[in-house]
């Protein structure tokens, strides 16, 4: 082997090892933070911690169960208003997405995926806080509503558009109208992935923080009116983090403990559901 | 697929589109009951949601901010003075902060996820693909509070401690790193934005890579080319325009990031060239500021900030779909949600 040829191996082997080592660094980080996470924060776990609402600052002792009720009732409404659009929206797409207002709308849920949702908070807002005049649990589900239909509609679409055209005309042939055939045909053979897609969805806007602030504004109080501010996880973990006390951070890192546990539950969950849909259709 | 014989005539809805393709079976049977017509309005229905969500969103920002535009018109992006009390309103320095800590990140994300994707389709053992790309992708779930709370009691003391003193020593005389350290920093916002957008950016140029035909690779393979120049100067040269537009896309991403900046930053309304110094972001300032808005004008500048920091995402997220179209056409590459 020449000396240059050698050279050229020995770049390549290294080079390869440098991609390797750069991909061990992502992996590292990712391990840091959860360790951190539970190294942090299970300790502070405990039958009161769910189950108990904050109590004022400066004692010790006091849960989240308001923020933990709280994430649900606004994230489940927010799932309520989203989901038929967004599965509407990519119903359409696939079925008659073909023309202009298809290229518009796909094109938009495009825009509007990469839009802060920080300024869809602000949407919210003005839309619902202001001629209210107060801030509520509604307004922030209809941010994260906003934010999660784009999402849900482009994996709708494509989940829909992975059935075959022969399954379609199989339907058609055998005297179904077509809005049954979508409906009963179609979009079950697609189920699977749709139900993936929807709680991937939630599963993002369920860690959502931003597009809460001036909406559901965070609650020290349990509280299950949706006309009135409520509390979530991650404001909850907004407040203790940046808060002066000790006892606030401790509580913070065990509420984000059960925050990216809920997330992972339902990204395992979408996975499950996916993993069905295969094995339904083989 | 045959075309039913049915009239054209009749098979035409005033509604629709122009041009049906007229291979597809679907469209020659369109509208021929009452049920398909109801189905096919509620469908059209809800998918007019999103436009018209875009374009109240649109709307709403302009009037809100329109106090503002008229009353500082250009001097808003140009100038850095933020008084609510004297109510002048100068937005320079949040811009300022926003690029100076997205273009960081991308700095420090672009490697990593370049590496990951090559990484992920060139060289990394079969078992071990699944794994890497699951975990990755895991870093995309973490919500953006966890970060910022793990950036305020992890990632700043760290810095503090192991990264900052050395970094000062060798270069501390450019001022760059120049000023005191206090931890709250365009460099610590700069990491944790980077360690958020690595699996957009690695997912995407994943994706891209894996839609390079695979006769580029064995092309060069052909001639002699070792493992890593044949991806180096065939593969990834093929996808450049995609790579671009993955690194992009996070860049709009880091854009618009609001939690875990605003908690690791510093909220400092200045402009500072050092990273070690706290500085602000437009999504930072919108966070901390709006509801304590109390003069209209004051409001009015929010809106004007969330209008601008809307405008830049657009432009950029445009520009990254472009690109990756370019590459990957046909294909929902990057619109995916992770």
């Amino acid at each position: 082997m020449s000396a240059r040829s050698l050279r050229r191996h020995v770049t390549s082997g290294l080079m390869t090892g440098l991609v390797a080592a750069l991909s061990f660094t992502v992996v590292l980080a990712l391990v840091l933070i959860l360790g951190d996470l539970i190294a942090k924060g299970a300790s502070s776990l405990s039958w009161d911690f769910f189950t108990q609402n904050p109590v004022p600052a400066g004692q010790t002792g006091g849960g989240v169960a308001n923020a933990i009720v709280g994430t649900g009732i606004v994230v489940g409404l927010a799932a309520l208003i989203g989901l038929p659009i967004g599965i509407g929206t990519g119903l359409y797409l696939a079925e008659y997405g073909s023309g202009r207002l298809g290229w518009i709308v796909r094109f938009v849920a495009d825009v509007l995926n990469g839009t802060p949702s920080i300024v869809i908070g602000i949407f919210a807002w003005t839309w619902l806080v202001r001629p209210m005049g107060r801030f509520s649990a509604l307004a922030g589900a209809v941010a994260l509503a906003a934010l999660m239909v784009p999402m849900i509609a482009r994996t709708s679409e494509e989940m829909v558009r992975l059935v075959p055209q022969s399954l379609r005309e199989a339907a058609l042939a055998l005297g179904y109208p077509r809005w049954r055939t979508s409906l009963r045909i179609v979009a079950r053979t697609a189920l699977a992935g749709i139900v993936t897609g929807c709680l991937v969805g939630i599963a993002r806007i369920a860690g959502e923080t931003a597009p809460l602030l001036f909406t559901a504004l965070g609650n020290l109080n349990f509280s299950t009116s949706v006309l009135l501010p409520m509390q979530t996880l991650s404001l909850q973990i907004f407040t203790y983090a940046t808060g002066p006390f000790e006892e606030w951070h401790r509580l913070a890192w065990a509420a984000a403990i059960v925050l990216m546990g809920l997330v992972l539950l339902l990204g395992v969950a979408a996975r499950w559901a996916i993993r069905q849909g295969h094995g339904a259709a083989r | 697929m045959t075309t039913l014989p049915i009239d054209p005539a009749t098979t035409r809805d005033a509604v629709l589109p122009p041009a049906p393709d007229p291979a597809s079976p679907w469209r020659a049977l369109r509208g021929m009951n009452l049920g398909d017509r109801l189905y096919r309005m509620t469908l059209t229905a809800l998918a007019l949601v999103l436009p018209l969500l875009l374009l109240t969103l649109l709307a709403e920002l302009v009037v809100g901010a329109w106090p503002a535009i008229k009353r500082f018109g250009l001097r808003f992006v140009w100038t850095s003075v933020w008084d609510p009390v004297a109510g002048v309103f100068g937005a320079a320095p949040m811009i300022f902060g926003t690029l100076a800590s997205s273009l960081l990140a991308l700095l420090l994300a672009v490697p990593l996820a370049l590496g990951v994707a090559i990484y992920l389709t060139e060289f990394s053992p079969k078992w071990l693909r699944q794994p890497i790309a699951f975990l990755v992708e895991l870093l995309a779930a973490i919500p953006s509070v966890v970060y910022g709370l793990w950036g305020i009691f992890v990632l700043i003391p760290f810095l503090r401690s192991y990264v900052v003193p050395p970094l000062r020593a060798a270069l501390g005389w450019t001022p760059l790193f120049s000023g005191v350290f206090y931890g709250s920093s365009l460099l610590a916002g700069g990491i944790i934005l980077a360690i958020m957008i690595v699996p957009y950016v690695a997912a995407v140029s994943r994706e891209v890579l894996l839609a390079v035909p695979a006769n580029q690779r064995e092309a060069a393979l052909g001639m002699g080319a070792t493992r890593w120049e044949a991806v180096w100067t065939a593969v990834v040269p093929y996808g450049r325009a995609g790579l671009i537009g993955a690194m992009i896309l996070g860049l709009g991403r880091a854009l618009g990031e609001t939690m875990a900046v605003t908690m690791v930053i510093g909220n400092r309304h200045d402009i500072s060239v050092s990273v070690l110094q706290p500085a602000y972001t437009m999504a930072a300032a919108i966070a901390n500021e709006f509801t304590e808005a109390v003069t209209d004008l004051h409001l009015a500048a929010m809106f004007e900030v969330g209008l601008v920091l809307f405008v830049i995402t657009v432009i950029v997220n445009a520009c990254a779909r472009l690109l990756i179209w370019r590459v990957a056409r046909g294909t929902a590459v990057g619109s995916r949600a992770l």
